[in-house]
């Protein structure tokens, strides 16, 4: 029985994976190769079959375009398509063309008979940079384009390594997609603000924060909040499993999270300014009180779920779009 | 007739590219233009904002030479508010570029660029007991040179094929004519490919140290972000220094003992590529890695310089802040210019999108139109190479030792002369060579921050114009880099204490520029020009010379911001 089941997982053909590229900067693909576990190689040569890949193909040009075009034909909702970067919609889609195609075309041509989406990176989910004031392009994310796939929103500028690799392992392993939050980002790793996790909490609930750069607090690793740091608001997985195999994370290397993963990052800035006023309940404080004020909640034990909950109300995100309903299985 | 060979997309490059070639009628390419087909807007998107915020959205232009930008960027708007950044965030940038070059020019070799002359299907034909002694006699210190290790490799490749599913290798120009290496040298090759996709992770980490993450690591006008505390567990101290001393030393056994013995075996067998692909023949670089401060250029490792005409003889003077020296055009770019104007300098720059170009899904673009989003920079109207070619040519001919003995080294080796540089199979090479001296300058610029923090110097950051409140009304700067793929630039207007202007000419869009309005071609156009095809439906050796150029489109795409307004009493430091 056991040799058979070995046999059976051994043979079976891996899924085909299309990788688009739109407006982007290919970050997302420099991340997915710096991923520790599993690494890039075992994903690609033991995991999928990664058939198109504009940034890593052998082939080039008409033959490259032959392959999706015989994968979409030959694999009708067989086949995974991940999609880097987001498209231009203004004038036609004239900004981003690819076989002399606009790149709005060719998603909507790969996206129609894809089993799922996979949106890497926050151009994929929520626009990123090239969608920030004016959008000079009309970027839009994937989500806002295709409306009638599962699309997994994997946001982040780039996303953590491991979580790209480990949103398609789960997919693999468990033969099912991964809960997805009301944004369509997976909860495994989107469920909780790196602010709830830093081990730079505590000095936040003691009051004691960098006041400038290269301070005596900066070399202490005191919290970077009044630096302007994001981790407060955002979602994502930084300060549990850290950058490049765990070596750090911006926050452990002296710098605030910018929020990357977050939408519409871009313009909640300047990154440099504070969090807005902070309202503690039955108080009205500024962050500057509240590190006081939670210094002594601290003592009497309620400090870290009252900062929580603060904090929260006044998390800024912006998710004016429908975003895609939670999905579950295939 | 002439046969007209369309490669869309170009594929193992960042960003989007189209290349057109017309092939004569002894089948060689005649005439060929270049097209970067995506535009992203960065430089209007980054008016109006806080210019502290500007390295991250700058960044953003490019995933794959990640940091350059960045770096670019903070020393802009240093120079405008004129800051002076302590020494070891000088060092320490100097660190994070390097690891940079590095990484990237490895990952270029191997994944971007060795399916042009790797055949992997050959590779299958291979014996594991004469690879093994090929690496052997390639590389005496290799690491994993035994009939063991490229048995397993074989048997992994055959696995792969047998399985149907090629995935990222399917289609290719397996079997074409111009691959010539043996099949044990190609699974040399591919065992080399997976060893520096493994590899390529390690060495980054040095960013993760200092920048908290890669990609995007963090930058920080006036410094860095990452203290130093050597008595604390909490900033930078003797534990994080250490990994980033043993993933150098390991960055260099890479380089030495794999890298550079690979590119000197892959070159041997395709003698003919010193021959083709040479291109303009002129060469620009802004230098860099200061060893005293960034106005410092004479004491840079890197020098600043043009060569003209393939003139090795003579290193001309370069003056990014100079009106006269830098300007772009858009004669055959898809944007449009006020009445008038036909080549500006970044600081008086303007730009108006203007597609004109086919209606999309088109087969074929205009030579004589407009046909690229990309613009024309030129210096003092002529079209330049720039990049590791470049950079290794002006440091030779500027009578630098280190670059002197490399290049030596290296010519003997292959036995050519320094006129073989001046190819395809000369850019690649470079590029090698320039990674051998990085990996040791690393080394050297790690010794200097640990010899100053001995001395007692642990200041990272420079605040005393953090605050906008002590920026003068106007300012304009200028913040330059050596990207991997060559001379980056952003220029800035600042006005109160907000970007008025800013704008980036980038590596590739020197390269891969169309044509301007005397009509010289960009350096990828000019590189193909004589280009022998075997094949046409399979154009192996246009991607073999644009690929020696590193293409990096999201770069080379960008507009610039609005139109030139006077400015008064502006602040200029150079």
């Amino acid at each position: 029985m056991v040799p058979k089941v070995v046999k059976a997982l051994e043979t079976k053909p891996r899924i085909p994976v299309v990788w688009l590229h739109g407006l982007e900067c290919t970050c997302c693909s420099e991340s997915f190769i710096r991923s520790s576990h599993p690494i890039a190689q075992d994903v690609v040569l033991n995991m999928i079959s990664l058939d198109y890949d504009d940034t890593l193909q052998a082939a080039a040009g008409f033959q490259v375009e032959e392959i999706r075009k015989k994968l979409i034909k030959d694999h009708p909702g067989g086949y995974l398509l991940a999609v880097e970067g987001n498209a231009p919609t203004a004038d036609g889609g004239v900004y981003c063309t690819v076989g002399g195609d606009t790149f709005l075309n060719v998603l909507k041509e790969t996206a129609e008979h894809a089993k799922a989406i996979v949106a890497w990176g926050s151009c994929a989910s929520n626009g990123c940079v090239q969608a920030a004031h004016p959008n000079p392009t009309g970027a839009k994310p994937i989500h806002q384009i295709i409306t009638d796939k599962p699309i997994i929103n994997v946001p982040g500028c780039p996303p953590i390594a491991e979580v790209m690799t480990g949103v398609l392992t789960y997919m693999l392993t468990f033969d099912a997609l991964p809960e997805l939050d009301r944004f369509g980002r997976p909860k495994m790793f989107y469920g909780q603000r790196i602010h709830d996790k830093c081990y730079r909490r505590a000095f936040f609930d003691a009051g004691q924060f960098v006041e400038s750069w290269d301070d005596e607090g900066a070399k202490k690793g005191w919290c970077l909040y009044k630096m302007g740091c994001r981790g407060p608001t955002t979602y994502n997985s930084c300060s549990t499993f850290k950058w490049n195999n765990g070596v750090s994370f911006p926050i452990g290397s002296g710098h605030g999270c910018i929020g990357c993963s977050e939408s519409g990052f871009w313009d909640n800035g300047p990154f440099y300014q504070r969090l807005s006023t902070v309202v503690v309940p039955g108080i009205d404080a500024t962050p500057d009180k509240i590190g006081a004020v939670l210094g002594t909640a601290a003592v009497i034990g309620v400090g870290a779920h009252l900062a929580s909950t603060i904090i929260n109300r006044n998390a800024r995100i912006i998710h004016e779009d429908a975003a895609p309903a939670e999905m579950k299985g295939d | 007739m002439t046969t007209r060979v369309v490669v869309d997309p170009v594929t193992r490059i960042e960003g989007h590219l189209r290349i057109e070639a017309m092939l004569n009628e002894g089948g060689h390419v005649g005439d060929a233009i270049s097209s970067g087909t995506m535009w992203r807007g960065l430089e209007i998107i980054l008016q109006g904002r806080d210019p502290r915020d500007a390295w991250a959205f700058c960044e953003r232009i490019c995933g794959v030479c990640t940091t350059v930008h960045a770096l670019a960027s903070v020393r802009c708007v240093e120079n405008a508010l004129g800051v002076q950044v302590p020494k070891n965030a000088d060092i320490i940038r100097n660190m994070l570029f390097l690891t940079q070059m590095v990484q990237d020019h490895v990952i270029h070799f191997y994944h971007l660029h060795a399916l042009d002359w790797v055949d992997i299907v050959s590779a299958l034909k291979a014996d594991p007991d004469h690879t093994a002694a090929l690496a052997q006699k390639v590389s005496p210190n290799a690491e994993k040179a035994t009939a063991g290790y490229y048995r397993e490799i074989a048997t992994t490749l055959k696995k792969y094929v047998d399985s149907g599913q090629l995935g990222l290798f399917d289609n290719a120009y397996w079997g074409h004519p111009a691959y010539k290496l043996p099949p044990e040298a190609n699974l040399m090759a591919v065992a080399h490919y997976l060893e520096a996709l493994k590899w390529q992770k390690e060495i980054i980490k040095i960013h993760t140290i200092f920048g908290g993450k890669n990609p995007h690591p963090n930058y920080l006008v006036g410094g860095m972000a990452s203290a130093i505390a050597l008595q604390g567990d909490s900033a930078i101290n003797i534990e994080r220094l250490i990994i980033v001393k043993d993933l150098i030393a390991q960055a260099k056994q890479v380089v030495e003992t794999m890298y550079i013995p690979d590119l000197l075996a892959v070159a041997s067998f395709y003698p003919e590529w010193t021959q083709i692909g040479g291109g303009l023949g002129n060469y620009m670089s802004y230098g860099d890695l200061p060893q005293n401060s960034i106005s410092d250029v004479a004491q840079f490792r890197i020098p600043r310089g043009v060569i003209l005409n393939k003139n090795l003889a003579e290193v001309l003077p370069l003056d990014p802040a100079d009106g006269a020296q830098i300007r772009e055009e858009v004669t055959h770019s898809w944007y449009e210019y006020s009445a008038g104007k036909d080549a500006l300098h970044p600081w008086e720059g303007e730009t108006k999108p203007n597609y004109t170009g086919p209606k999309p899904p088109y087969s074929q673009l205009d030579e004589n139109a407009k046909y690229s989003w990309l613009k024309s920079p030129r210096w003092k109207g002529n079209a330049m190479e720039v990049g590791p070619l470049s950079r290794m040519l002006i440091g030779f001919a500027s009578g630098r030792t280190d670059y002197k003995e490399v290049v030596t080294e290296a010519l003997g080796a292959l036995k050519v002369p320094a006129t073989a540089l001046f190819s395809t199979l000369g850019r690649t090479a470079a590029r090698g060579l320039e990674t051998r001296l990085c990996v040791h300058w690393l080394q050297q610029e790690y010794d200097r921050l640990l010899a100053n923090l001995k001395a007692g110097d642990t200041t990272t950051a420079n605040t005393a114009k953090w605050e906008p409140a002590t920026w003068p009304g106007e300012a304009k700067g200028y913040g330059f880099t050596e990207a991997p793929r060559g001379a980056l630039c952003h220029w800035i207007h600042i006005k109160d204490t907000k970007i008025s202007n800013y704008q980036i000419v980038v590596p590739s869009t020197w390269n891969a520029s169309p044509k301007d309005a005397k009509g010289q071609h960009g350096a990828y156009e000019s590189a193909l020009v004589g280009t022998p095809m075997a094949d046409p439906k399979r154009p192996l050796e246009i991607l073999r010379t644009i690929h020696s150029f590193d293409p990096c489109l999201a770069c080379a795409s960008h507009v610039i911001g609005q139109d030139g307004r006077k400015l008064s009493e502006v602040l200029i430091r150079v």
